[in-house]
């Protein structure tokens, strides 16, 4: 599996990583050796075979609609970048 | 000058439970070593004096007033992936560099509950992503055997600074080998548990369905006190297990006569580095004499340990790192035009290339259309790979081998080359994938590096795996060397 230039920009973009323009390339062949590493999954074929979700089989653990946690808006928000009135800042996003 | 940074874990508490030192002047004596050491192997990112004199007073008070656990006023290393409240918590990258936790991780905040003191904070691959250290945003580590070389990773600092002594034990976390192959390269006891038995809550997500938490200690006696504290039931980590524990120190001294060690042949084969081989055969030989019998298995399915891991780990790590937004936490860009480029340039920024790298074929794999192709592919096989160890373990009662195909690597050697650095978990990745438990074990040297035996178990078979590493130890010194240098 080959990966060009065009590629990793879209994927870079998919992932919301900008990605300096000079070192796409190397990106290009990172990922594509990484890939060719995995295509050796299709050396086994694996038709029928259940696919694993959690090692020890167990089920998704469900509790009680109740509130739990306490309101801590203030200490959260002491380590954002950006906030104001107990908002958290970011660019305009509506003109 | 005392040596005190010569005593386990055991031997210290001991000390502190007769009153023969203060955890005041224990927590003095490895404040004091960093401080001597540290610049040089950059085991550590954050270094708490002041809360550390604190706990320690706390705990001594604790001490005289006979309230005090086992592990009460020993002092120990947190991996910087574990949150701690009101201290820096980077996970070795820019992203996280100004975050102070508001919150502390159920690991953590159980060995605050025990007592224990907090020295600070070791550095680590960035995200936990790399084997050697090399990606942390604060420098590498410098494996203290051979400053030349690395600790391995991604629990480096947590290895450096046990080996050296800095610390007398710390904590780790082990995604694809992360405790095992450093403690290995270190020539220090780390052992990973079953999926499930330690608390997820505040380590800091890399690949969910892998992450574990566990001990890195001197001895497999230490490694048990430490799990003691760590294992148990969380209702704050949704795959945390809800079971009854046994105490880990109580088995340590069962005999191993008549005990059934299965050699993986695919563990043996020709990656494995003819020194390394020697090493490892020499213990198994020790095991035999102390009337273990070995043998030979076969989990076929080994091979594809790296190829699903470099699937489910990225795939799981791009969903996780979508957190880190620049918004609520974390690095902002300056400037941001848009929301897009605050998104971004922030995490554009604020990643290494290794963690990039991992998000970018993780968002791939995960990308409409190729689902299948790679997800659902990778989760298959992960079935194989763990039905291997069922089959295997149901002739042998432990699984033993190389942790890592070689000693320590040359600083560098393997830094561009994401794939060579990938296959010195070879080892390793497959416990992870099954969601078994394993140890590495210091067993001899190569041209002075440390190398670790692995020994693997069936689920929560933990007991077992101490007890098996701890009768090696006393038959064996290797756990107490320590280099030269830190003496």
């Amino acid at each position: 599996m080959s990966l060009d230039t065009d590629d990793i920009k879209s994927i870079a973009k998919l992932a919301r990583l900008k990605i300096d323009e000079a070192d796409v390339p190397l990106y290009a062949t990172n990922l594509s050796n990484i890939l060719d590493l995995v295509e050796h999954m299709n050396t086994v074929n694996t038709e029928g075979v259940v696919p694993m979700s959690h090692p020890l089989e167990v089920v998704q653990r469900l509790r009680e609609d109740t509130v739990t946690e306490s309101d801590q808006r203030d200490e959260f928000q002491r380590v954002a970048p950006a906030t104001r009135d107990g908002l958290y800042l970011v660019p305009r996003v509506i003109e | 000058m005392s040596n005190f940074y010569q005593m386990t874990l055991a031997e210290l508490s001991a000390m502190l439970q007769a009153g023969d030192v203060s955890s005041t002047e224990l927590t003095e004596h490895f404040l004091s070593r960093i401080r001597q050491y540290d610049t040089a192997l950059n085991s550590f990112i954050t270094v708490v004096e002041d809360q550390a004199m604190m706990q320690a007073a706390a705990a001594d008070k604790a001490l005289n007033s006979g309230a005090a656990g086992p592990l009460t006023g020993v002092p120990i290393a947190h991996k910087d992936i574990f949150c701690t409240r009101g201290i820096k918590t980077s996970c070795g990258s820019k992203m996280l560099d100004s975050f102070i936790s508001p919150y502390d991780a159920t690991v953590v905040s159980k060995f605050k509950q025990a007592g224990v003191v907090t020295l600070g904070k070791t550095n680590m691959d960035e995200f936990a992503m790399g084997s050697s250290n090399e990606t942390s945003f604060y420098g590498p580590v410098k494996n203290p055997w051979n400053t030349d070389t690395v600790p391995g990773g991604s629990s480096g600092g947590s290895a450096a600074a046990v080996a050296s002594r800095l610390a007398p034990a710390a904590t780790g976390t082990d995604t694809g080998g992360s405790i095992r192959q450093p403690a290995a390269m270190c020539g220090i006891t780390g052992l990973k548990p079953t999926y499930g038995l330690v608390s997820r809550y505040g380590m800091i997500a890399f690949a969910s369905s892998l992450d574990q938490g566990g001990p890195m200690a001197q001895t497999a006696e230490d490694c048990a006190l430490m799990l003691n504290v760590m294992a148990g039931f969380d209702e704050k980590d949704s795959t945390s297990l809800e079971m009854g524990l046994p105490d880990y120190s109580a088995g340590l001294e069962n005999s191993i006569e008549g005990l059934r060690i299965g050699l993986p042949r695919e563990y043996f084969d020709e990656g494995l580095d003819n020194n390394v081989r020697a090493v490892i055969q020499t213990a198994l030989d020790q095991y035999r004499g102390m009337g273990a019998e070995l043998v030979e298995i076969e989990l076929p399915n080994s091979g594809l340990s790296v190829p699903v891991y470099y699937v489910v780990a990225p795939a799981e790590c791009s969903a996780n790192l979508s957190r880190f937004d620049g918004v609520r936490y974390g690095y902002r860009c300056e400037d941001p035009v848009d929301l897009y480029d605050l998104y971004a340039r922030s995490r554009g920024e604020g990643f290494g290339a290794e963690v990039k790298r991992r998000i970018m074929v993780g968002t791939y794999a995960l990308s409409a259309g190729y689902y299948d192709a790679y997800y659902l592919k990778a989760q298959q096989l992960r079935h194989l790979i763990s039905d291997d160890f069922k089959a295997a373990f149901e002739n042998v009662d432990v699984i033993m081998g190389p942790a890592s195909p070689g000693p320590a690597f040359n600083l560098g050697e393997k830094a561009e080359d994401p794939i060579s650095m990938y296959l010195s978990d070879i080892y390793t990745i497959a416990v992870n994938l099954a969601g078994l438990p394993g140890m590495s074990v210091p067993a001899g040297f190569v041209d002075g590096k440390p190398i670790g035996l692995q020994i693997i178990g069936n689920y929560f078979e933990e007991s077992r795996l101490l007890n098996v590493a701890h009768k090696y130890q006393q038959h064996t010194d290797w756990h107490r060397l320590i280099p030269e240098q830190y003496k």
